[in-house]
């Protein structure tokens, strides 16, 4: 089993790295959505390192819903799905590792920038490390959400527009505590209220949302 | 092949359409089941059903007198389906693509393996091409070599395993199809190749098409 989950994400890994202007598509997206906010802001210090944690959460939540199509499209369109689906390892397993092999081409490399574009908003060095944990922790949740979605609308027409309607208002509370958490941390409070608790949806958004996404796919390759 | 693969007054509905109805077969070991019918006549809906990928209407399909929608992995460890796609990966090579399908179906194989599976359908000397440069026959070839691979899987589903191939390997998945049945394997398949087999336990189930 564990070897089935290891040779999902390697493969998934491997694609991506073949196919890599798919990702780079999603970090290009990323770096153009925050880098034209202090162009188009003004150079004020004072407001760019107030709304850098809420730009940088916004341009993570498009960036990552912008690649949540392709988390099962492809494996559906050439009939590898099926056959996940009728492998040795349960299919909620399988969606874990491949949301998980997704999140590492697409939403971690999106963390990983962050400090260096967060430089442009002026904002605090001392605050940074809340505000990359709070993405570390809050982009996987948008992954593993946004794979019900994905499941629930796939090899449907139009299936791009009813995925971002269906995922958004769950994407929201996400976004709230992420952007707060950073929030919270430059007013004094520490941010950590907020870190434990996406932590704890993360938890909770990991044990169930594979299954889900899995019952999910379940009815769209019928 | 001990449990047998009961099916059991299959119902189909497609949108409006009764594609087949009181549907009853039993396959066991050393059995070979064609599905015969024009298009679309719900000849793979009926596999899909048979793998438990489709819910029928009503009716049930049992392993050994459980159901598989019950069984699930318990099932899916014994199955071995090709279906219409060949669930190949265009960017990876016909072994990185079997390799991972035989990881995926719980089949244990190493390189040689792989190689020799491949080897078997024609394909030697093109194992390591990516799937994208290689013609329709060839990728249906790199698919069907999971059968080669797949001999201690009791039951095999076959969605017209001929189309795109020529003479020649028609003859080698034939010639695998005949090995699973003497082993007593069951194989279930749809075709419209028109070829005798000639394994002893042949039979022909017709569909007759919606009403």
């Amino acid at each position: 089993m564990i070897a089935a989950l290891r040779c999902v994400i390697v493969r998934d890994l491997r694609l991506a790295a073949r196919r890599s202007s798919d990702v780079l598509t999603v970090l290009l997206f990323f770096v153009i959505v925050v880098s034209l906010f202090p162009l188009g802001v003004g150079p004020d210090p004072k407001l760019l390192r107030v709304v850098a944690p809420g730009v940088l959460w916004v341009a993570a939540l498009l960036a990552s819903m912008l690649a949540l199509g392709r988390v099962f499209a492809q494996d559906h369109a050439d009939g590898t799905l099926e056959q996940m689906m009728m492998g040795a390892t349960p299919l909620g397993l399988v969606v874990a590792a491949k949301v998980l092999a997704h999140w590492l081409v697409t939403g971690l490399p999106l963390v990983l920038i962050s400090p260096i574009l967060a430089l442009q908003f002026d904002f605090p060095q001392d605050l940074l490390g809340v505000l990359i944990l709070s993405l570390a922790l809050g982009t996987p949740i948008l992954g593993l959400i946004g794979a019900i979605g994905a499941a629930l609308t796939l090899g449907l027409r139009g299936a791009g527009a009813l995925l971002s309607l269906l995922v958004l208002p769950l994407y929201v509370p996400v976004l709230i505590i992420g952007a707060g958490a950073a929030d919270a941390a430059a007013s004094g409070l520490g941010g950590q209220a907020q870190l434990l608790i996406l932590g704890a949806m993360l938890i909770v958004a990991a044990a169930f949302a594979p299954w889900a996404s899995a019952a999910a796919l379940r009815i769209s390759v019928e | 092949m001990q449990t047998p693969l009961e099916a059991i007054d299959l119902c189909c509905v497609r949108g409006e359409r009764t594609l087949f109805e009181g549907l009853s077969f039993t396959l066991k070991g050393g059995d070979l089941l064609r599905i015969g019918g024009p298009n679309g006549s719900g000849k793979t809906s009926l596999l899909r059903i048979a793998c438990g990928l489709l819910e029928p209407e009503s009716g049930e399909v049992r392993w050994g007198g459980e159901s598989i929608l019950r069984l699930k992995e318990e099932f899916w460890v014994r199955l071995l389906y090709i279906g219409h796609a060949n669930a190949l990966k265009d960017d990876m090579s016909a072994a990185e693509n079997l390799g991972v399908a035989s990881t995926l179906a719980g089949i244990v194989a190493d390189r040689r393996q792989v190689a020799e599976a491949l080897a078997r359908l024609g394909l030697a000397g093109r194992e390591n091409l990516p799937v994208r440069v290689l013609s329709q026959g060839q990728r249906r070839r790199a698919a069907l070599a999971r059968l080669a691979l797949g001999a201690a899987v009791p039951l095999w589903v076959l969605d017209e395993p001929f189309t795109a191939l020529d003479a020649k390997a028609v003859e080698n998945v034939q010639e695998l199809m005949r090995g699973h049945v003497s082993r007593g394997g069951a194989v279930l398949y749809t075709t419209h190749h028109e070829a005798d087999i000639g394994a002893a336990g042949s039979r022909r189930i017709d569909l007759a098409g919606g009403k």
